[in-house]
């Protein structure tokens, strides 16, 4: 078991190093591309776990997805690096204020799971083994069957902002010509040429 | 029923399908190219190639520095420069041909009178450096001595339509 | 001692030994897709094809690898060098760890992973950073345009790639490869899910920005897209990556649809045939097909490309997978 020890803490300390990097480091590009590196040593993180569903789905959906779009939009973006710098002084406070809020929080979390009566309970709970129930269904049992609501719930959610995000950036611009694909595969020869028989020197009357 | 027949094959890909069809028949055709410098295409008798300075059949070079050639070749390649031989004859001490300025337009073995300066049926003659191809007069009656046989029979072949 | 050499290197060489065992074909694999590339495409535009190392010119890959090995790699002054010669390695690399989950045969795999069609839809999601971060890197116009494009085109075909493969998990039941490849024992999954089948096949194209969807190398236009700026070595990283990726995608292809090992009916004559060979033989006909495309259809416009992705391959797959999970469940099938 020393093998998988030893992956855990090259996981964690990978992690937890290139975030640092995410936020110190001076090129944004260097930092989504760290950003990457901490993603996908936390999807190693969960296949130790034993969590290879979700450690897949990380990689599929935030490094596969979601990072591209955020490196397309930062390698596109012309940086004023000193401008940058400037601001950095006056939302110290600020930022130091939410980090402080953040930190509260986590240990919060932490806290709960030490001190609440019920979390040792939800703790014991009985999880089956790997051999006999994967990953995929352990997690559509506990999203479609337990809390099917909430999860309805969370996509609702999820779909208003979509639809919202498609309303605010829709504009309809008056007469534009737009290709019509499916129209110009349609159009037959037949339809639009007509072949007449002109007499000579008739002037095309 | 034009509108159902529409959709079934835009839905089928018939267009797409038809086009695969098609590259997949001109897979079994036969071959349009030829394998290069193993097999050769015909060439015309007309053909104008690299350039040679013919001789009669006694040996006696043909040109005779009229300079007409000089004078019509339109990208000034030639450069030629005449005396009298010691026979008195009228020949030329240099007949110079930057190929690289040539654009083979076959002015020049049109002016010839006595059918000196011809285009051979040589296209082979690629070098790698620019002097290679200032071609001078002994490289001129070289081509003409290796292609005679060549550049007589297309001449030959070509007299009736000219 | 004898337990670090029964607990660890053992196993350690054991699986080296089974990574060059499927390194090394793949490598040959890709270096003779090149040449039968240029042969089909040659044969379909009546041409003779490279004809002139070898018998055949069958040496044609090994003497265009020997070039490139032997050219100057020119890393440009405005480059970021760390990430300029990253991007080709990484491409490179995904193309290849992909196989680790490829089912040759019942029980020849390099790792039977419970979620190895979701390992390989990461895979082949991942591979479009070895483009972006090329074409960042090399710090050029044509570069950059040719990472942006295919930045967007294959992060949208592998939204309708992620439902095509849904449907075929719910029809198999089961996200292990091997066990996919069983469930198709009687039927392969291209019958029933033929429509899929043409969406996987085409979005597979435009992953792997082959033709008709190259517009990330777009000569015409990009002169050669996101590798402009490479040379020697870094380009035939990528090269290797792009044909390795082909390979991939018909072995996805045939795993999934065409029923993996298995013969085409389990009979006499044809179950006597090994189900490497049979897999082998499936890929070959998947990358004959990506050969095909090229020879016969011209490149999209980008705007086209984009509405077939979204408004006809998203609607569509999507459909399909509510149709395919009510057939399933009202059939009694699952």
């Amino acid at each position: 078991m020393i093998v998988s020890a030893l992956a855990f803490y090259v996981f964690a300390a990978v992690a937890v190093a290139s975030g640092v990097m995410v936020i110190s480091s001076r090129n944004p590009v260097h930092s989504v591309l760290f950003l990457i590196l901490a993603f996908f040593n936390a999807a190693g993180l969960f296949v130790l776990l034993g969590a290879e569903f979700l450690a897949m789905i990380l990689v599929i959906v935030y490094v596969g997805a979601v990072a591209v779009l955020f490196l397309f939009v930062v390698m596109m973006l012309d940086i004023n690096f000193v401008a940058l710098r400037e601001g950095f002084m006056k939302y110290l406070p600020v930022g130091a204020a939410i980090g402080l809020v953040l930190l509260a929080e986590l240990l919060l979390v932490v806290g709960a799971w030490s001190f609440a009566p019920r979390a040792k309970t939800v703790l014991d709970a009985p999880v089956p083994a790997f051999d006999q129930l994967s990953n995929a269904q352990a997690l559509g049992r506990i999203l479609y069957t337990d809390n099917l609501y909430l999860f309805q719930a969370a996509g609702l959610v999820l779909l208003v902002a979509m639809i919202g995000a498609i309303v605010l950036t829709l504009r309809e611009r008056e007469g534009v010509r737009r290709q019509n694909a499916g129209a110009q595969i349609a159009r037959r020869r037949e339809d639009v040429i007509e072949i007449r028989k002109l007499p000579a020197g008739g002037g095309g009357q | 029923m034009a509108f159902l027949d529409r959709t079934a094959r835009s839905f089928l890909l018939a267009e797409l399908v038809k086009g695969l069809g098609l590259t997949f028949s001109y897979m079994f055709k036969p071959r349009a190219t030829i394998n290069y410098p193993y097999e050769k295409g015909p060439l015309s008798p007309r053909f104008r190639g690299e350039h040679a300075l013919r001789r009669y059949a006694n040996g006696e070079e043909r040109c005779i520095a009229c300079k007409l050639c000089e004078a019509i070749c339109p990208a000034q390649a030639i450069t030629i420069e005449a005396e009298p031989r010691e026979d008195g004859s009228r020949r030329t001490t240099r007949y110079d041909i930057d190929m690289t300025k040539c654009i083979y337009c076959g002015f020049c073995q049109e002016a010839c009178p006595v059918d000196a300066i011809v285009e051979g049926p040589n296209f082979e003659y690629a070098a790698e450096t620019r002097e290679e191809l200032y071609y001078n007069k002994d490289k001129l009656l070289a081509n003409g001595d290796r292609w005679e046989a060549e550049i007589a029979s297309n001449l030959a072949a070509d007299a009736p339509y000219r | 001692m004898l337990m670090f050499w029964n607990g660890y290197a053992l196993p350690t060489v054991i699986i080296v030994a089974q990574v060059v065992a499927i390194v090394v074909p793949l490598m040959l694999a890709v270096a003779y897709l090149t040449y039968a590339e240029r042969k089909v495409l040659a044969a379909m535009q009546l041409r003779m094809g490279p004809n002139v190392v070898g018998w055949w010119g069958l040496l044609q890959p090994i003497a265009d690898g020997l070039k490139l090995l032997t050219k100057e790699t020119v890393i440009p002054s405005g480059a970021n060098r760390l990430l300029f010669v990253a991007a080709p390695m990484l491409s490179f690399i995904l193309a290849l760890v992909a196989w680790a989950v490829i089912p040759f045969s019942a029980g020849m795999v390099l790792a039977n992973i419970n979620v190895g069609v979701l390992y390989l839809f990461a895979i082949s999601s991942l591979g479009v950073y070895g483009i972006v971060v090329a074409g960042w890197a090399s710090n050029s116009k044509y570069a950059f345009l040719g990472a942006l494009r295919s930045a967007a085109q294959m992060v949208s075909y592998e939204v309708s790639i992620g439902f095509v493969i849904v449907t075929v998990i719910m029809c198999a039941g089961s996200m292990n490869l091997s066990k996919i490849v069983e469930a198709q024992k009687h039927v392969w999954f291209f019958i029933p899910l033929f429509p899929m089948f043409i969406v996987f096949f085409i979005s597979g194209l435009a992953e792997t920005n082959r033709t008709p969807f190259d517009l990330a190398e777009g000569e015409s236009e990009l002169v050669a897209g996101y590798f402009v700026e490479y040379s020697s070595m870094t380009f035939a990283l990528f090269y290797l990556g792009e044909y390795a990726n082909m390979i991939l995608i018909s072995a996805m292809t045939a795993v999934l649809f065409l029923g993996g090992w298995l013969p085409p009916i389990d009979i006499a004559p044809l179950n006597w045939i090994p189900g490497p060979v049979w897999f082998a033989l499936k890929i070959a006909v998947g990358l004959f097909f990506f050969l095909w495309a090229r020879a016969t259809l011209p490149r999209y416009r980008y705007d086209q490309l984009m509405r077939l992705g979204w408004k006809v391959f998203l609607p569509f797959s999507l459909l399909w997978v509510a149709l395919t999970a009510g057939v399933l469940v009202y059939g009694g099938l699952v």
